[in-house]
């Protein structure tokens, strides 16, 4: 079993080690396997194809959080020409849980603010397992202000389980530091567009996802809690979250369905772990056209129809 | 028992194990869950559940709680009719649409928050009041369309809005659609932030989750009552993630105050005439006659 591999990649993994396997063994002989590579390359597409085309929600949940999955900083590094990471909160400390920084795609100024987690048992911890406290929401906050100041338009990329958990976060006043982002965020003057690249996970993600338009990739999940919290309250049991994951809406396609999200951006085969490169490339030039769009709206339309369209939000009945 | 009594003190979990509204067979006297003082149950009523000898807090209805806050007889309630859809058909180990039938038998409510227009010392105001016995006070998308309706009708006044919570957070059952009631609440708070409407928040034990995190923390005040929990994540979480004992007296109102997250702790007896107070003077109104 491959770790880089997902229980249900497996398949993935073997043929990709069959073909590698071909061509080392190859290397400097004379016969030639191209065709074989070329048969086995074809089963691979298919293989993978037919492995994604299926997957049910809790294996959805699962690419969301796949240890390759493109972060943050993969995004802003394949998709800007300048970057300019911005730390701190200006209050206690830089939470290293969220980046942000000054950005150039395209030739165009834009502010973007994102979930980072880590690759490694190191990285993880100083990204606090992309979990942020306080600070990092302020300093998200601070990032958003400046933004408006500047007339700058705002891309934020959301990717974590959600907000910390912890004394010290609570100390600090989790609560509030999520709470102010949502009302900033309804009132900022700038064009706001939130991407779920990775976990949507609760109101650690809505913090940096209050905005005009909500995109998410194909393979990313959107929810009030993760399945594993769902199944330990409802069924008592974690070991439960993949009947939870069915229940609860999670994916893109559900919310799509439901008008809790605007767009679905479409992931390389087999996920944007297999090819983040495209991926970015292929988001980036949907940012741009929603941009595009929303830069034709003056800001009072703009404020208009995001308080129209954070206000729609909802099932209920009057009798 | 499901996860909503789990989370409830023995105490608040007795009405709804006794069967709820007009039927209370357990008889006249309650012990105080501060002091054990054995209570006079109408005396305690008087005092809106506040123990006359130690002061502890004992939860309060959302109606009883609005009758006793508003200037008598003067309160309308706002859209009383309002009910959840389960949109995602969600069924844990019930079904949605059964756990809410069962909640609206129990509480006799239609869903977790009253809203009510009326006067506080003579002046109109809007508030609401989050019903914990109704699913843990959860946050769906009634709760938080009465809530942003609350706070546009005080806005188009240019009255005011106070809200109680008791609150365990988001209703799961609804999923991303509880998530986005946090956006949209904070979203009709902001609209009244812009205009100069004064919004106090007053929490109660207890108001943890989403909705501490939307429009609990919001308020122009952020009031507590004496010895609520308050925080985002619950004390278990925490303690299962930290590994660690959690301090005491972490995540009560004192501890609040002390970390400069509440504005102010008021008895619930005194909250009538200490918010109204309060918004007398945001207002610039005349003071009114004691």
């Amino acid at each position: 079993m491959n770790p880089n591999f997902l229980d249900f990649e497996q398949p993935i993994a073997e043929l990709e080690a069959k073909i590698e396997e071909l061509r080392h063994a190859s290397s400097g002989q004379a016969f030639n396997i191209d065709e074989e590579v070329g048969r086995l390359r074809e089963k691979l597409k298919v293989k993978t194809a037919e492995i994604f085309r299926n997957l049910t929600p809790w294996q959805v949940s699962q690419v969301s959080r796949h240890p390759a999955r493109p972060y943050t900083l993969d995004y802003i590094q394949a998709m800007c020409e300048e970057f300019h990471e911005l730390k701190g909160d200006r209050m206690f400390a830089d939470d290293q849980a969220i980046v942000g920084g000054l950005a150039r795609i395209n030739g165009r100024s834009i502010m973007i603010v994102g979930h980072q987690k880590g690759r490694d048992t190191k990285s993880k911890v100083k990204r606090n397992f992309g979990m942020p406290r306080p600070e990092g929401y302020r300093k998200a906050l601070r990032l958003f202000k400046l933004a408006e100041r500047f007339h700058i338009p705002v891309f934020t990329f959301i990717d974590t389980a959600g907000a910390w958990p912890g004394i010290n976060a609570e100390e600090r006043g989790q609560s509030e530091a999520i709470a102010r982002n949502l009302l900033e965020m309804a009132d900022l003057r700038v064009p706001v567009i939130c991407t779920v690249t990775g976990e949507g996970g609760s109101g650690g993600a809505l913090a940096i996802g209050v905005g005009d338009r909500t995109l998410m990739l194909q393979y990313s999940t959107y929810s009030v809690i993760t399945p594993e919290g769902c199944a330990s309250i409802l069924w008592k049991s974690a070991d439960k979250a993949k009947d939870a994951a069915e229940v609860m809406g999670l994916t893109a396609p559900r919310l799509l369905e439901n008008g809790l999200i605007d767009k679905i951006v479409r992931e390389p085969l087999g996920g944007a772990h297999r090819n983040p490169q495209s991926m970015a490339i292929r988001l980036k030039a949907v940012l741009l056209n929603e941009l595009d769009a929303l830069e034709t709206l003056s800001t009072d339309e703009l404020l208009e129809r995001r308080y129209k369209r954070l206000r729609a939000y909802g099932a209920f009945s009057e009798g | 028992m499901n996860w909503l009594q789990k989370i409830m003190t023995p105490k608040t979990r007795a009405p709804s194990a006794a069967g709820g509204k007009g039927k209370v067979p357990e008889g006249v006297w309650e012990k105080c869950a501060g002091c054990g003082t054995v209570l006079y149950k109408p005396e305690l009523e008087k005092s809106l559940m506040v123990c006359p000898k130690c002061g502890h807090h004992h939860a309060i209805s959302a109606r009883a709680r609005l009758a006793a806050f508003f200037d008598e007889g003067s309160t309308t309630e706002l859209w009383p009719k309002m009910e959840a859809v389960d949109a995602l058909k969600f069924k844990d180990q019930k079904k949605y649409k059964d756990r809410v039938a069962a909640a609206q038998k129990n509480t006799g409510e239609k869903d977790a928050l009253i809203a009510m227009s009326g006067r506080l010392l003579e002046r109109p105001l809007v508030a609401v009041a989050f019903e914990f016995s109704f699913m843990g006070g959860s946050m769906g998308s009634v709760v938080g369309e009465k809530f942003a309706r609350a706070a546009e009708k005080a806005l188009a006044e240019k009255s005011g809005l106070v809200c109680f919570s008791a609150t365990g957070g988001a209703r799961m059952q609804e999923g991303l659609f509880s998530l986005m009631q946090m956006a949209k609440t904070s979203a009709a708070l902001a609209r009244m932030r812009d205009a100069g409407v004064p919004y106090i928040s007053v929490l109660t034990h207890p108001t943890t989750g989403g909705v501490s995190a939307s429009l609990g923390m919001l308020g122009d005040l952020n009031v507590a009552e004496p010895k609520a929990l308050i925080g985002f994540a619950g004390p278990r979480v925490i303690e299962q993630t930290v590994r660690e004992t959690l301090p005491e007296g972490f995540q009560r109102s004192e501890f609040l105050v002390d970390h400069g997250a509440v504005d102010v702790i008021v008895d619930r007896r005194e909250m009538r005439d200490k918010l109204g107070s309060i918004l007398g003077i945001l207002q610039k109104a005349p003071r009114a006659a004691a």
